[in-house]
């Protein structure tokens, strides 16, 4: 899977009270999620977010609380993919269980700006920043974890499984 | 080469005789939670399977974060847990005036037990590792996933070994043990990880302190947060858990990633100012903060030794005319035997209000949201931008002792300056 878009960047400790905050979650929808998404460290990221667009942010993206209404917010809004120093881990299984690729790509985050185009190539393993032109490798994930994400996520796995 | 407490229980689990860090196994579950904001959508994915329920004994289902229902969507995602847990007819599932916050109510109800796995759609899952249970939070779809299943798949974590020794001093209780140790290590400090505590400090805790401590584990970023089973945890149990359990020890050559030493005596009734849990200072320093709220409960501190210590710093003074005081029981039982020990009138008289068990403002859900510019102390567990409110409001986590003593002050108080 090849995945281009321009990059939204948030900086460390991106928690999920601030991905979507509790206040909205007397529902799941998809669409309702999305246009509160950020809301609280930008309140313009869900009017401007375009389908196609990727989040990069710093360590430890996604921690707090294990509501997936926070990846279910992101994907949502368009976003294919988020690349971070470093993912909380509930959140970690939580994307990968809804099908929303992530990509941990260590302390190299930092050379990625907002509004830098990328280019990520799950199959391969190489992410480009096509602004810098500087090319990164991106390790595959682990066992049967590759298997839920080729699944699309989770309940389709389980569902290929014998009961 | 010898396994952690967290290696034990999940080989246990995976029918493994030994696993070691890194490993993905796949662990059959003892128990599979969800309240009301992850339980409505965790039954939608449940549906998509088309299984029945692995084991109608083996799900809890609390309504308890907007509930009493808040608001008509609130109402619509309790009923879908009421409908569900009728339709299936689920054992563990609590009503409104009997239900109480989940993570204090299941360990009351002898739902955890020792060497038990347990998984929730909730991050603060991890408090039941304070029976040596190894208990997890995660997502809606996991948990609806399980709830067919009854399996689910781990990365066996590395460990970080806590060491505690000494004896806390007065009005030091576990929340500043954990905000220590996370103002130590950082909020990703145990990314990944399990925090086994260790040690002979680990006698000088109540049961109250290592839920408060286990609670908040996930704060650090850590997976799980387990302690031994000693016989306090013991006779905990024998009042609440009749089927046969199994507790596991850690092996005296279980491998840590790392060792961290805390001296409870060496501690102080400790904050966490915003918007970080890691954001560490001693009370006493935070004087000159000024506060609108103070929050006592949550499924961090709203146990009954939590509502003792604070009656007795509120007990015969009034919260301070500029601050609103919410108490929150986190059970049914607790807040009859609160009534009972007199906690409850002393704290109606000192003028703060007493609320039904819900999670409500710890969340920003409802019953004490913050406006912008107000400043909350709480007893919770979280202090994230927006947590309890606007995103202008600010969260300063602290023990029921700080809390009360500041909503009698006015400002963050140290205990010991109220009570002097």
């Amino acid at each position: 899977m090849i995945l281009e878009g321009k990059v939204w960047r948030f900086g460390d400790n991106v928690d999920t009270d601030v991905i979507i905050p509790a206040r909205y979650l007397y529902t799941a929808d998809p669409a309702h999620l999305a246009a509160h998404c950020m809301e609280d460290i930008d309140p313009a990221f869900a009017g401007k977010v375009q389908p196609g667009d990727i989040i990069v942010a710093g360590r430890n993206f996604g921690c707090g609380s294990s509501r997936e209404h926070a990846p279910v917010a992101i994907k949502a809004s368009g976003v294919t993919c988020i690349i971070a120093d470093g993912f909380a881990r509930i959140f970690y299984r939580n994307a990968i269980n809804i099908g929303l690729p992530l990509v941990e790509l260590g302390p190299a985050v930092a050379e990625i700006k907002g509004g830098d185009r990328i280019r990520i190539d799950l199959g391969n393993g190489t992410l480009e920043n096509l602004a810098s032109g500087k090319q990164y490798t991106i390790q595959p994930l682990p066992g049967f974890i590759q298997d839920i994400a080729k699944a699309g996520g989770l309940i389709n796995y389980v569902k290929g499984e014998k009961a | 080469m010898g396994m952690t407490m967290t290696e034990k229980i999940l080989a246990r689990h995976a029918g493994l005789d030994t696993v070691v860090p890194g490993q993905l196994v796949k662990c059959r579950v003892d128990l599979v939670l969800a309240n009301d904001i992850t339980g409505a959508p965790a039954i939608v994915e449940f549906d998509k399977i088309g299984r029945p329920v692995f084991d109608r004994d083996k799900i809890a289902l609390v309504p308890d974060h907007f509930i009493p229902n808040k608001d008509i969507k609130s109402a619509e995602q309790a009923k879908a847990l009421r409908d569900f847990a009728k339709k299936h007819a689920i054992t563990h599932y609590w009503e409104v005036g009997r239900m109480g916050i989940e993570h204090v109510l299941l360990p009351e109800e002898g739902l955890v037990a020792p060497g038990e796995l347990i998984i929730g759609a909730d991050s603060h899952t991890c408090t039941y590792g304070a029976l040596g249970a190894f208990a997890t939070g995660v997502g809606h779809t996991d948990a609806g996933a399980s709830m067919a299943t009854g399996d689910t798949w781990f990365k066996v974590p590395s460990a970080i070994k806590v060491e505690l020794t000494g004896k806390p001093q007065k009005w030091v209780s576990g929340k500043d043990v954990i905000l220590t140790l996370i103002g130590m290590i950082g909020v990703e400090g145990a990314r990944y990880q399990a925090l086994e505590f260790t040690g002979p400090g680990v006698a000088a805790l109540s049961l109250a302190d290592r839920f408060t401590i286990a609670n908040m584990a996930v704060e650090a970023g850590a997976k799980n947060g387990i302690f031994p089973v000693d016989i306090a945890a013991e006779n905990y149990l024998a009042a609440r858990v009749t089927r046969p359990y199994t507790a596991v020890a850690a092996d005296p050559d279980a491998v840590y990633e790392r060792t961290v030493a805390i001296d409870l005596g060496s501690l102080v009734p400790t904050v966490a100012l915003p918007h970080l849990p890691e954001n560490v200072k001693p009370a006493a320093d935070l004087a000159h903060i000024a506060i609108d709220q103070a929050v006592i409960g949550s499924c961090t501190n709203g146990r009954l030794d939590d509502l003792a210590q604070a009656a007795a710093i509120i007990d015969g003074r009034k919260i301070h005319p500029d601050v609103r005081a919410i108490v929150i029981p986190g059970t049914q039982q607790i807040y009859s035997e609160a009534l009972v020990r007199g906690y409850i009138a002393a704290f109606i008289r000192a003028g703060a209000v007493v609320s039904t068990p819900t999670c409500g403002p710890c969340l920003g859900g409802y019953m004490g949201i913050l406006a912008a510019g107000e400043r909350a102390v709480s007893t919770t567990n979280r202090n994230f931008r927006g947590r309890m409110g606007h995103a202008d409001s600010e969260v300063y986590l602290a023990s029921p002792a700080v809390a009360a003593a500041s909503a009698v002050a006015g400002h963050i108080a140290d205990p010991r300056e109220v009570m002097k």
